[in-house]
């Protein structure tokens, strides 16, 4: 266990650092993008291009530009190239309104692709089962943005019923945090939900006739139990692992479309701004921000699917 | 006979398919007594199983009906209440299952499946259920069984999760049990080990055994009684001597030709009855073994009945053939009985 | 789904029969026709696959409808123009921008935008890219993934090491993000290795971000069945015979992966129609004036105050055809491969 543990520390190091070089170098290949010239202004002089361009460490080679800049994320006094604000400092800002989004998705997703799937899978063939299945596939294939807009526009503008995106901080005031974050929650779990339930489903109704769910009915417990001790228990070992690997892409920039058309402000639209502006070192930060969460999520997943699953064995 | 501990009468059952309605029981009577092992002997999809399960209810489903009864102290199985059942169910009657391997949840411990079994039934603190569950899996003679308790299936051979599956079907000694095929999935000598085992169990509690298999070496190891059953049907039922010693049904003949025997010589090829069973949609009028059998006859396209035909009045079977003919007829070599193949059946 | 006999709950039915009745009639086909009677017989996937050869069909009919019935292009302007609606003459966009709505004759059939373009039109032509983008760029995701998972699985070792470590890092990008900066590094640079000189407004540029974000999650798949294909007896009896790597990889590896391919092919369709969708509303994807319907549900939702059809209309467009997609390769999967797992993001 202390062995796996450290490998994949080993590993996850690795592969950040993999990220982090190559975030770096696909925005220093990008001739438009040359930073000092934005920072000049409208009519740079020659002279204070070049200045910036001391400055900002711009004539270094690639890999020295890198490791400094990898330097300046790790002791916090990353700049950004456009705002000059420091960009550990926002992300820690940010950072809350990201987690506050996922987590409650995360939680939603689940508990609702739960309830489905049971609902499904206890109704197999027929016609409730059948719709719910097709409205699952209906979830799957509607672009998040465009079902968080038309949120916004009726649910928001047009009728009133929610606040027109935005965000507030918990601390601030608790019931108008919750009730900010119901439609960004709900828009972001759309997919999950289509894609757990029906994966649920398929795994319930293959569990169900198992022979080991048989010897749990001989043994006389109740119906009740065999389903949620035997077949629900079995048939979540697998979507537990997924909800873990999802759960940390959403962390790790699966955001990025919500928090935009619901002005949430929170790490993904930062993203989404700083790339658009060419602003390398926010950009840096959060996809190495972004990425941990992804491979630390791959670790957590393998650790508890080993502990819930006593058949697996780390190596 | 002293009045019988569990009383099959007219059983069936069908379930509704793709293919149509199947039969899968048809009639089926029988009785057992307490401390009687009956044999269960046929072919797959012969509907042996699914009586079995039917009287645990274990067959219940929107798509399966049920007619006939089975009597319990008392009290009909078939038309009992859901809730009911799960009382009887480990409790009263147990079951033990085909497959070792995939009849125990494989992410549970051995122990707490046993200790879910226990607690279904009694109110027993987890402490004392565990106490029993390591009684129990010594009984059934696994070593260490203390240490083992919190092992997980997959850690155990075959041949040790049967006996872990037999302390589970024991755990709350019931007065019935179920063993479908116990031995199929085990090596030989596994086999014999987990034969003597229930042997041994049976006589200390006394309980009745149902025992389903296909083996007729088996059988003939551990059954007081036998029921040699048919496309959905008992087609003879008797004593164990009665049926290896003075078979009735020719399907009983073939059956007992088709064994091989390590004490004669070899034959050059190994008897089988010429032909397949009927599908269990589709099922031949009258006596179901008619297309297969060589000694067919105008009578038998009605059904007989399952009555007893030879003196005595214990050993029944489903023939129209006298008993004489029957004795005549069936081909007897050398020490061995055997059912000449039909002419013109399909092989 | 469609299939699905009713009876999958009940638990000891017709299983516990081990009868030979259900095999009746499917005996001695091979799995290939018993495959497409399978999902012949499924007929919500067939008519959905039937709807998406509809959608196709009419989005190559584009200009036919550009040319006869609307009588405009997807980029002229009318913002100054009238259009006679029932008898009444009325603004392609008001004077306060406000563009006008679904008019359901020819010309602006589902209104205009704000710049005064006909939305029908542009919906036709931007269905055109969005159909080529995915489906380009879901072949490349299926080829590559081919090379890579049967060469990491089949030479293992260091190829293996390089090929997957290299998928583990593209797997660890946030696809969106990653999607996200390619295209915004590209688009304005364009891409140029060696002889290959790709402008940054082409559409190969979108084609060939969402082709490798998509790698990992199909070649991983393809790598796993390699692995246990190479120990199969048929392949052992090939290099027995003496058969090289590559005859080896290509006569009897690839022909066991194409249930596999033909499950993914679909599904990975309409997920790149979705990324191209979310690169074109961030404006990475295809570039102005061109459309596809992710740059036009992208304009929408920016006006969305002005007219609300404006994202609706390619929203649904989108929806449809993702959705025939998803239902289709459902029904294919089922016939294939029901076994599968197949787990996306986007």
């Amino acid at each position: 266990m202390a062995r796996f543990i450290v490998r994949r520390i080993g590993q996850m190091l690795l592969v950040l650092f993999a990220v982090s070089a190559l975030t770096f170098l696909i925005f220093n290949v990008i001739p438009g993008g040359d930073p000092a010239v934005r920072m000049a202004g409208r009519h740079p002089d020659p002279g204070q291009l070049a200045r910036i361009r001391a400055e900002w460490g711009f004539n270094d080679p690639v890999y020295v530009q890198y490791l400094k800049t990898m330097q300046k994320t790790f002791t916090g006094d990353l700049s950004s190239y456009t705002t000059n604000v420091d960009v550990v400092d926002e992300l820690r800002k940010r950072a809350p309104r990201t987690f506050a989004l996922a987590i409650g998705a995360a939680i939603i997703w689940m508990l609702a692709a739960t309830a489905i799937g049971l609902y499904t899978a206890a109704r197999a063939g027929r016609f409730a089962d059948r719709s719910i299945t097709i409205l699952a596939l209906v979830g799957i294939s509607m672009p998040v943005f465009w079902v968080g807009a038309l949120m916004n526009y009726y649910l928001g503008f047009k009728w009133g019923i929610f606040p027109n995106g935005g965000y507030v901080p918990f601390a601030d005031d608790p019931w108008e945090w919750f009730y900010h974050l119901i439609m960004p929650w709900t828009a972001l779990s759309i997919l999950f939900i289509g894609v757990y339930s029906r994966v649920l489903r398929s795994n319930i109704l293959d569990t169900i006739n198992e022979d080991y769910v048989r010897t749990a009915r001989a043994k006389g417990l109740s119906e009740r139990r065999v389903m949620y001790r035997h077949v629900l228990r079995n048939s979540l070992i697998p979507i537990v692992t997924l909800w873990g690997l999802d759960f940390g892409a959403v962390l790790g920039g699966g955001t990025i479309l919500t928090e935009t058309v619901f002005d949430i402000q929170g790490v993904g639209q930062y993203a989404a701004e700083s790339i658009g502006q060419l602003d390398v070192p926010p950009v840096l930060a959060i996809t190495l921000f972004g990425s941990f969460f992804i491979v630390l999520l791959n670790t957590v997943v393998d650790i508890l699917y080993a502990a819930i699953d006593p058949r697996i064995r780390l190596q | 006979m002293p009045e019988p501990l569990l009383s099959v009468r007219d059983l069936e059952v069908s379930f509704a398919t793709d293919e149509g309605v199947v039969q899968a029981v048809d009639g089926v009577s029988f009785d057992i007594g307490q401390g009687e092992i009956l044999a269960v002997v046929g072919e797959s999809g012969s509907g042996k199983s699914v009586s079995a399960m039917t009287l645990m209810g274990l067959t219940r489903s929107p798509n399966a009906r049920f007619s006939g009864s089975a009597m319990y102290k008392g009290e009909d199985l078939i038309s009992a209440s859901d809730e009911r059942l799960q009382d009887v169910r480990g409790a009263e009657i147990a079951m033990i299952f085909q497959d070792p391997m995939s009849s125990l949840n494989p992410v549970q411990k051995i122990g707490a499946q046993i200790v879910e079994q226990i607690q279904a039934h009694e109110a027993l603190p987890d402490a004392q259920a565990r106490e029993r569950v390591v009684e129990l899996l010594e009984r059934v003679g696994i070593p260490r069984a203390r240490e083992r308790i919190d092992s997980y299936p997959f850690e155990f051979s075959g041949g040790m999760r049967q006996r872990v599956m037999i302390a589970l079907a024991l755990s709350c000694d019931p007065n019935v049990l179920i063993a479908d095929e116990p031995t199929t999935a085990l090596d030989v000598t596994i086999q014999a080990q987990i034969l003597q085992r229930i042997r041994s169990l049976r006589d200390e509690t006394g309980a009745a055994v149902i025992l389903v298999t296909h083996d007729l070496g088996v059988v003939a190891d551990i059954a007081d009684r036998v029921a040699v059953m048919y496309a959905g049907r008992i087609v003879e039922q008797g004593s164990l001597d009665d049926i290896f010693y003075d078979p009735q049904h020719p399907y009983t003949w073939g059956l007992l030709g088709s064994i091989t025997r390590v004490d004669k010589p070899r034959p050059a090829r190994l008897p089988a009855i010429a032909g397949l069973p009927p599908s269990l949609a589709d099922r031949p009028e009258g006596c179901h073994f008619r297309p297969r059998c060589p000694h067919e006859f105008a009578k038998c396209t009605e059904v007989p009945p399952l009555e007893a035909r030879v003196e005595g009045g214990q050993h029944l079977d489903r023939c129209w053939l006298t008993v004489e003919q029957k004795r005549s007829d069936r081909e007897v070599l050398p020490g061995e009985i055997g059912l000449r193949s039909k002419e013109g059946a399909p092989a | 789904m469609a299939t699905e006999p009713a009876t999958e709950f009940a638990l000891e039915g017709p299983s516990a029969l081990q009868g030979e009745p259900r095999r009746r009639g499917t005996a001695g086909m091979g799995p290939w026709r018993l495959a497409f009677r399978r999902l012949r017989s499924n007929r919500v996937a067939v008519v959905f696959g039937f709807v998406f050869v509809v959608l196709v069909a009419v989005c190559l009919a584009a200009p036919l409808w550009a040319d006869h019935v609307a009588h405009t292009d997807p980029y002229k302007n009318h913002l100054t123009d009238t259009v006679i609606v029932d008898g009444e003459k009325k603004d392609v966009v008001t004077p306060d921008g406000i563009p006008i709505g679904p008019t359901w004759q020819g010309e602006f059939f589902l209104g205009a935008d704000g710049n005064g373009r006909d939305t029908m039109v542009r919906l036709l032509y931007g269905g055109r890219n969005s159909l080529l983008i995915g489906v380009a760029a879901a072949l490349i995701t299926t080829f590559l993934s081919i090379v890579v998972g049967v060469l990491a699985g089949f030479f293992r070792g260091f190829t293996d090491t390089v090929l997957s470590r290299t998928m583990d890092v593209i797997w660890a990008f946030p696809v969106v993000l990653l999607g996200v900066a390619l295209g915004t590094a590209l688009t304005l640079s364009g891409l140029q290795i060696g002889p290959v000189d790709i402008s940054g407004r082409s559409k190969l540029i979108p084609i060939l971000i969402i082709a490798i974000v998509y790698v990992p999650y199909m070649a991983r798949p393809i790598r796993g069945q390699v692995l246990s294909l190479r120990e199969k007896e048929f392949v052992e009896a090939a290099r027995a015979q003496g058969a090289g790597s590559l005859r080896i990889m290509l006569s009897e590896i690839l022909p066991n992966l194409s249930s596999t391919v033909i499950v993914f092919f679909p599904l990975m369709v309409a997920n790149a129609i979705l990324l191209e969708a979310a690169l074109g509303f961030l404006g990475v994807g295809v570039q102005p004036p061109e459309a596809s319907w992710g740059t036009m549900i992208g304009d929408g939702v920016k006006h969305i105050l002005s007219g609300p059809h404006l994202a609706i209309v390619p929203g649904v467009m989108l929806v449809v055809t993702v959705l025939a997609l998803n239902i289709f390769g459902d029904g294919v999967r089922d016939a294939f491969d029901p076994r599968a797992k197949i787990h996306l993001e986007h």
